[in-house]
């Protein structure tokens, strides 16, 4: 069968199964509706955090930007995982000790006060709006480049099933389809994975091929350590090591602040936070981070293998290449923009790092103005250089040297002429991976506005069958401004990953820490330090990405902050405002001190545990 | 009955105190293991390989061996404090028991 007819069978037989796993968990009840009926077993919980966790992002973007960073690609492989750490350690057994619904409500409760309740909502829902929109433009890109539909029919029909599964099962649904989604990136992401390790390395595991020689199958080097290999390419054609720590801007400090910043942000997300509410009981809290850590690790350790192969592969199935000599998969990728190659004349590829470079992406620019670069680029060749514009130098001072870092992960199969039924699986588990986290960030979104908002300050006397309608009714809303975003993506969607993480760190981090292991804090120093954080993390954020505000240094950092890493010190100054003005104001009342002191205790029922009477 | 009310709250102080230090103890292994080992140290560190391995030490710890770190230190966790909440558990059980 052709790569076109399986992907439509893949992708058509899981899409079928996410339908009937929400038919089969359909709910009645809010706390179905928001938490799952707090009866998820910690195992398969841990399964759809992994699935909700790794999105788009990690599945398709990751792997590429570790094969062209190298080793600096570690800070998204240790920060996307550590968090999980600060996670198991600090927050996921206490909520869920006390056991209400979503992140605004222990904000509001511990403070006791609906302006931090409102800004913990504000959080969550901008947040969660940024990643969501990533996630439905990533579904639009992988049904437009395997299905050849329009990539916004493909947004359509990647929100009707988010849609009808999310508003059908709420968490109940949601947590269920993720753990079939789960199986489908997974396996879409190891099988070619191990098939590329073998004829590589010889070695079935791709993480133990990493560290392997080379077989001699694929260039004829023999008994060479793969990586001793790369880096000596690498360093032929003027990169630096691809194993060589802080090179480029990527200093020592840099990728300090950045890794802690996306490990800090991690543990502070709303939509990871809340899937440790759906479970029975701390324990099974606890549990659960291990599970999902562990599912989680088996992408991410295989991820710097993925990356370092299709970093040979890309290299070496391209340089010094004549046109007639150039593989399938460049022709089949030349037509999305992801590659392009635009020659000096001599009519022979260059991939380098130096002005020679002739390989490139298009990016964001537009189709007609690449048609126009090219033309004069044509014209330049044909003239001798005295007519058109060399395209190369256009292109390098716009940034856009390189291919493009989503075609690591999606076309490597094909690189390595792996059979056609692993290249259609990618697509399976390039869909799976985005609707999964869509749809928890959705929950997330309807839950803060639903619960938060409207039951919990607009109309405290709601009904359950009111209240489950309004959550229906903000997911259905939801769904469609996600997928106005998908379709006309504002510019800055990829950027804005950073913010989310950076706002996650900078405000729920530290106010909910504190509020577990501090019973002094009160309502003004909590509110003021997130209000701070949040506040000078996106101004330093907005200011470096869209207004180009020089970058700062602090007297830490000799090129001044990469904005991913600015959370690190929005959380700083997060802790220092909270922890400096606590002494000047009163602490929590009486009350509010026995609810943080059931939060610590295992057992006994605590006000938190007693969700039958709540509802 | 304050004498009861007192030793409850000391088993649940000494419980906290117990957890604070499983957790300060791992979260500096999970200081030193990630952003030490694959941060701080990783260009000292690369300077080493890994035996039998292409693998610079520096390189690993960022890309594999934190991560790798990172599930153990989780595993410990659960372990050492689902036994922590066992005992305590035990210790209440048995100062109901003798209250009655």
């Amino acid at each position: 069968m052709s790569v076109q007819a399986l992907t439509y069978l893949f992708v058509g037989a899981s899409f079928a199964l996410y339908l009937g796993i929400a038919w089969l968990s359909r709910v009645r009840d809010t706390r179905g509706f928001y938490v799952a009926g707090q009866g998820i077993p910690s195992i398969a919980n841990g399964m759809a955090t992994a699935a909700d966790w790794m999105s788009a992002a990690s599945f398709i973007s990751m792997a590429g930007l570790i094969s062209t960073m190298g080793y600096a690609g570690g800070v998204y492989l240790m920060g996307w995982t550590g968090g999980y750490v600060l996670l198991a350690l600090l927050i996921a057994p206490y909520l869920r000790k006390f056991g209400h619904y979503t992140v605004p409500d222990f904000v509001g409760d511990r403070y006791e006060s609906n302006i931090a309740r409102v800004v913990a909502v504000v959080c969550a829902v901008f947040v969660s709006f940024t990643y969501v929109a990533g996630q439905m433009r990533g579904v639009g890109v992988v049904f437009s480049r395997f299905l050849e539909v329009d990539v916004n029919v493909g947004v359509i029909i990647g929100m009707a099933i988010v849609f009808i599964y999310a508003t059908l099962g709420g968490m109940k649904g949601i947590t269920w389809t993720q753990v079939a989604q789960y199986w489908v990136l997974i396996t879409a992401f190891l099988i070619p994975a191990i098939a590329i390790s073998i004829k590589l390395t010889g070695n079935i595991l791709p993480q133990v091929g990493l560290g392997a020689t080379l077989t001699g199958d694929v260039d004829g080097t023999h008994g060479m350590y793969f990586l001793d290999k790369l880096n000596q390419i690498q360093r032929d054609l003027g990169f630096s090591e691809y194993t060589a720590a802080f090179q480029g801007g990527w200093d020592k400090t840099n990728v300090f602040l950045v890794a802690l910043s996306l490990m800090v942000g991690t543990a502070g997300l709303p939509h990871v936070i809340v899937r440790f509410y759906t479970v029975k009981s701390v324990k099974a809290a606890r549990w659960s981070v291990f599970w999902a850590l562990l599912f989680i690790s088996l992408l991410y350790l295989t991820a710097p293998a993925t990356a370092a192969f299709a970093r040979y592969f890309m290299i070496g199935s391209l340089n010094e290449k004549a046109e007639e000599q150039l593989p399938e998969w460049f022709n089949n990728w030349e037509q999305t923009g992801l590659i392009m190659w635009l020659d000096d004349g001599d009519g022979r590829v260059r991939y380098e790092a130096g002005d020679g470079n002739e390989i490139f992406r298009s990016g964001t620019l537009p189709g007609s103005e690449i048609a126009s670069i090219r033309q004069q680029h044509q014209l330049w060749v044909d003239s001798d250089q005295t007519r058109g514009a060399d395209g190369r130098i256009i292109l390098r001072n716009r940034g856009l040297s390189g291919p493009d870092r989503d075609i690591i992960v999606l076309a490597t199969p094909e690189m390595a002429e792996l059979a056609n039924w692993i290249i259609a699986l990618i697509a399976a588990g390039g869909l799976a991976a985005a609707l999964s986290t869509a749809s928890g960030l959705l929950l997330v979104i309807s839950s803060s506005v639903a619960h938060d908002l409207y039951y919990r300050i607009v109309n405290v006397h709601a009904s359950e069958e009111q209240r489950l309608r309004v959550g229906r009714g903000v997911i259905g809303i939801a769904v469609v401004i996600a997928g106005i975003f998908g379709i006309y993506p504002p510019g800055f969607v990829s950027q804005v990953v950073a913010f989310a993480f950076g706002l996650a760190a900078a405000s729920f981090f530290p106010a909910i820490v504190l509020g577990i292991f501090s019973k002094r804090v009160g309502t003004v120093p909590a509110v003021a330090g997130m209000v701070s954080g949040i506040g000078l993390t996106s101004f330093y954020i907005i200011g470096t990405v869209f207004f180009d505000m020089d970058r700062w240094a602090l007297g830490i950092v000799e090129g001044g902050i990469n904005p991913q890493g600015f959370g690190t010190i929005g959380m700083i100054v997060n802790f220092a405002v909270t922890l400096g003005l606590t002494p000047l104001f009163p602490p929590p009342t009486d009350e509010t001190k026995e609810l943080i002191e059931s939060i610590r205790q295992p057992e006994d029922a605590g006000p938190g545990l007693d969700l039958e009477d709540v509802l | 009955m304050t004498t009861s009310h007192e030793t409850k709250e000391q088993i649940n102080r000494q419980y906290w105190r117990m957890n604070i230090m499983i957790m300060t103890a791992l979260l500096s292994v999970w200081a030193l293991v990630g952003l030490g080992g694959g941060i701080l140290f990783a260009d000292i560190l690369n300077r080493v390989t890994l035996p039998n391995t292409g693998l610079p030490l520096g390189f690993w710890m960022a890309h594999q061996g934190s991560i790798i770190g990172f599930v153990f230190i989780i595993l410990i966790y659960c372990v050492a404090l689902n036994r922590l909440d066992r005992r305590h558990r035990q210790q209440i059980a048995n100062l109901s028991e003798s209250e009655s």
